[in-house]
C-alpha cells in the first residue's frame, strides 16, 4: 500500500525527483540536439525550394498559397485544437486581416495621406500606405481585438453552442464586408468596397529588396515562409508553456481547471485572440498576394476549409496543422486545377474537377475520419491515449497485490 | 481556535429545490472536519459553494477573514482553498505530472510573452513547477515510472493520489476532499486516514472532508457536521454526533 509506504519514509518527501525526462522542456539532451538539427535542415530546405521550381510556376503559386493556409490552420488549431473551442467563423479573421491590408496599404482611404516606409511609387499615392510588416502588426492587433469580441459571448457556452455563435459572427463579418460600401465613414469614404473589391493594393516593399512583383514569386515565398516559421515558433513555445497547458486543461475539464486556479475568461480569450491574430496575418498576406480585397472571398466555406485542415492534420497537433494546411492547399490549388482537372473528361464526363472540389474535400474528411480519426500527425497526448490504453491497466492489476503487503 | 473558513447562513436553491438551507458552519484552523449526511443531503453543493463553482442564493462565506461569497473559483484557489472531486476529474489528455503542474497555475505567472521569449525567469519557473510536481507525486505515493503516463490510465487509487497532489500543488491552507475513499478497500481507507493526519501536520493544512465511510470519519475527524435535506442537523465531536438521535434517525440506524 503506497500511502503507508510514503508514511514510513517521511524523509523522502523532498528531493524525490527522479523522473525519466530530466530537462525542463520535454526530451533529453541528445533528442533536443536531434530535433534542433532536423529543424535546421528543414529550414534550409524550405529556403531553397524556390530554386527548384521556376520563378513563377503554377507549383510555386500553389506552394505560397498552401503555406498561407498552413499559417491559418496553425491559428485555428490554437482555438479549436488546444483550447477546444469549436470556432466555425474563422473566415472573419481572414476578412479582417485582408481588409487591414486594404485599409492600410492602398489608395482606398483617398482623403488620407499617410506613408510609412513604403516604396517610392506608393509614397506619392493618396491613401494610407504602411510597410507590409506594419500592416501585419495592424492585422494581428485588429484581429486579436475582434477575436476577443467574438469570444466574449461564447464564454458561458460549450461545444456546439460556441460553434453556432462563432458561425454567426463569421457571417456577420462576411455580410458587413459585402455591404460595407454603404457604410459611410465621412469624406466620401466607405468601410469596404464590397464586391467591387479594393484593388491596386500595395505589394510588400522592403528597403534594399524593392517591391515584390508578380513575375517573380520567390520573394513572396520567402516572406510567407518567414511568417510560417515565426508562427510555428510561437505555437511550439506556447504549447510547452504554462498557457498552453492551461488551454488543454480547460479543454479537458473546465470545472477542474478553474478549481485548480486557471482563470476561465482570461485563458479562453487569450486563445481566441492569439488564434485570430495569426489568421489575420495570413489574411493580410492573402490580401496583398491576390492584389485585391474583395468581399466575395469571405465565404462560410472557407471556415470549414481551414477547419478540415486542422482535423485532417490532427486536432491539437501543431505539425498536423502544417501538414493539413499544406496538403489541402496543394490539392485545392495544384492537384485539382492543374493536374487532375481534365480527368473526368477523359472518362467522357462533362464536368471538371474544380466544379466538385468541395465534394472532394468532404470525401477526404470522411476517409480521414474512418481510417485515421486522430489525424495524420496526431497530438502527442492523443497518441498516448490511443496506444497505451489497455495493456497498461492490465499490467497494473497484476502488480496490485504486491502493493498491499 | 480561530475559524479559517466561516459559512454564515448559506442557502442554495435550484429552481425551487433547496439543496442547502440556512447552514452556518465554521472550520477551525489546522483541524480535520468531516461533513456527512445521506445521499442528496447537499454536501457536494456545499463544497461547490465554498470553492466558488456555485453561488449561494443567500448567506456569506469568509475565508481567512475575507469575503469569498461571490469570488471566482480560480481566485478562491489562489487564496488557498483546494479541492478534489467525488468522481475524479483529472485532465484526460495530460500526463500525471502535467495534471499536477496545472495546480501550480495560480502560483506561477508566465504569460504569452514569457512563453514565447522564454527569458531566464520563465525557464526557472517552469523547471520549479516540474520539480514541485514530481515531489508532490512522490509524496502522495505515485511511482516515478508513472509520472509521464496519462493520468486517466493509472489505476484508480493512483488517480485519487494524483488528484490530491494536484490540489496540494496549489499550496492550499484549506483542503476540501470530496469522498476520497470512494472505491477504496478498508486497508486503503485506513491508510488514507493516516495520510490526512500527516498532511495536516506536515503542511499545516486544514482539511474538510465529505465522507461516507464512518470508520474513517470517526477515526480522523475532530469535528463532524451532519447535513440532511440541506439542513444542519447535528455538529460536534465524532462521539457526540454518533450518539445524536437526529443523526441516527437520518441514517435509519445504520450507523447508530
Amino acid at each position: 500500500m503506497r500511502w503507508l509506504r510514503a508514511l514510513r519514509a517521511p524523509d523522502k518527501m523532498a528531493g524525490f525527483a527522479i523522473g525519466r525526462a530530466a530537462g525542463g522542456y520535454g526530451g533529453s539532451a541528445p533528442r533536443k540536439m536531434l530535433s534542433r538539427a532536423l529543424a535546421g535542415v528543414l529550414i534550409v530546405a524550405g529556403i531553397c525550394v524556390p530554386f527548384l521550381f521556376g520563378d513563377a510556376s503554377g507549383f510555386m503559386n500553389a506552394t505560397i498559397i498552401s503555406i498561407a493556409y498552413a499559417v491559418m490552420a496553425l491559428g485555428l488549431n490554437i482555438v479549436v485544437g488546444s483550447a477546444g473551442l469549436l470556432d466555425l467563423g474563422y473566415v472573419a479573421f481572414y476578412a479582417l486581416g485582408a481588409y487591414s491590408l486594404g485599409w492600410f496599404g492602398s489608395e482606398f482611404f483617398a482623403k488620407a495621406q499617410v506613408h510609412v516606409l513604403v516604396s517610392p511609387v506608393a509614397s506619392v499615392l493618396p491613401g494610407v500606405h504602411l510597410n507590409f510588416l506594419l500592416v501585419l502588426v495592424a492585422a494581428a492587433a485588429i484581429c486579436a481585438a475582434a477575436g476577443v469580441v467574438i469570444g466574449l459571448p461564447t464564454l458561458r457556452l460549450r461545444g456546439d453552442y460556441i460553434a453556432i455563435v462563432t458561425l454567426a459572427f463569421g457571417e456577420i463579418i462576411g455580410v458587413a464586408a459585402v455591404n460595407g460600401q454603404s457604410i459611410k465613414l465621412g469624406g466620401g469614404m466607405t468601410l469596404t468596397a464590397g464586391n467591387l473589391g479594393i484593388s491596386a493594393v500595395d505589394s510588400p516593399y522592403f528597403p534594399g529588396i524593392g517591391s515584390f512583383g508578380l513575375l517573380d514569386l520567390r520573394p513572396w515565398y520567402w516572406l510567407i515562409f518567414g511568417i510560417l516559421l515565426v508562427v510555428l515558433f510561437v505555437n511550439l513555445r506556447l504549447r510547452d508553456a504554462r498557457l498552453g497547458r492551461a488551454w488543454v486543461a480547460l479543454r479537458e475539464d473546465e470545472v477542474a481547471a478553474v478549481s485548480m486556479g486557471v482563470p476561465l475568461v482570461k485563458t479562453k480569450l487569450l486563445a481566441y485572440a492569439i488564434g485570430a491574430a495569426i489568421g489575420g496575418m495570413s489574411g493580410a498576406f492573402f490580401g496583398t498576394y491576390y492584389t485585391e480585397v474583395n468581399a466575395g472571398q469571405f465565404q462560410f466555406g472557407f471556415s470549414i476549409f481551414i477547419l478540415s485542415m486542422v482535423i485532417i492534420g490532427g486536432l491539437g497537433s501543431i505539425w498536423g496543422a502544417v501538414v493539413g494546411g499544406m496538403l489541402l492547399g496543394y490539392i485545392n490549388n495544384y492537384l485539382i486545377p492543374d493536374v487532375l482537372n481534365g480527368l473526368p473528361g477523359k472518362f467522357g464526363l462533362s464536368f471538371q474537377l474544380t466544379q466538385v472540389e468541395f465534394g472532394i474535400f468532404g470525401f477526404l474528411l470522411v476517409i480521414t475520419m474512418v481510417l485515421r480519426p486522430q489525424g495524420l500527425l496526431p497530438e502527442r497526448r492523443h497518441r498516448l491515449e490511443l496506444t497505451a490504453a489497455i495493456p497498461a491497466e492490465d499490467a497494473q492489476l497484476g502488480t496490485e497485490p504486491e502493493g498491499m503487503a | 481556535m480561530s475559524a479559517i473558513l466561516r459559512a454564515e447562513r448559506i442557502t442554495k436553491q435550484f429552481d425551487g429545490l433547496t439543496a442547502v438551507s440556512d447552514v452556518t458552519f465554521d472550520i477551525p484552523a489546522k483541524s480535520i472536519v468531516s461533513l456527512i449526511g445521506p445521499n442528496g443531503a447537499g454536501k457536494t453543493t456545499f463544497f461547490n459553494m465554498l470553492t466558488g463553482l456555485v453561488r449561494p442564493t443567500s448567506g456569506r462565506i469568509t475565508f481567512g477573514g475575507r469575503d469569498i461569497t461571490r469570488t471566482r473559483p480560480d481566485v478562491i484557489t489562489a487564496r488557498g482553498v483546494a479541492r478534489t472531486f467525488q468522481n475524479i476529474r483529472l485532465f484526460g489528455a495530460m500526463t500525471a505530472i502535467e495534471n499536477v503542474m496545472i495546480g501550480r497555475h495560480a502560483r506561477t505567472r508566465a504569460g504569452i510573452f514569457g512563453a514565447v521569449i522564454r527569458p531566464p525567469w520563465v525557464r526557472a519557473e517552469e523547471r520549479k513547477t516540474r520539480e514541485r510536481a514530481r515531489e508532490l507525486l512522490a509524496y502522495v505515493g505515485v511511482k516515478a515510472a508513472d509520472f509521464d503516463r496519462l493520468a486517466t490510465q493509472l489505476p484508480y487509487g493512483d488517480q485519487r493520489r494524483v488528484e490530491i497532489a494536484r490540489a496540494l500543488a496549489t499550496e492550499p491552507s484549506l483542503l476540501l476532499l470530496d469522498e476520497p475513499t470512494a472505491g477504496m478497500n478498508p486497508q486503503e481507507s485506513a491508510a488514507l486516514a493516516l495520510f490526512m493526519r500527516r498532511l495536516r501536520d506536515d503542511l499545516n493544512l486544514t482539511i474538510l472532508l465529505i465522507e461516507h465511510d464512518m470508520k474513517v470519519v470517526m477515526d480522523v475527524s475532530e469535528r463532524v457536521t451532519v447535513l440532511d435535506y440541506g439542513r444542519k442537523i447535528a455538529e460536534g465531536t465524532p462521539a457526540a454526533v454518533r450518539a445524536d438521535p437526529a443523526v441516527i434517525e437520518a441514517y435509519l440506524g445504520t450507523e447508530g
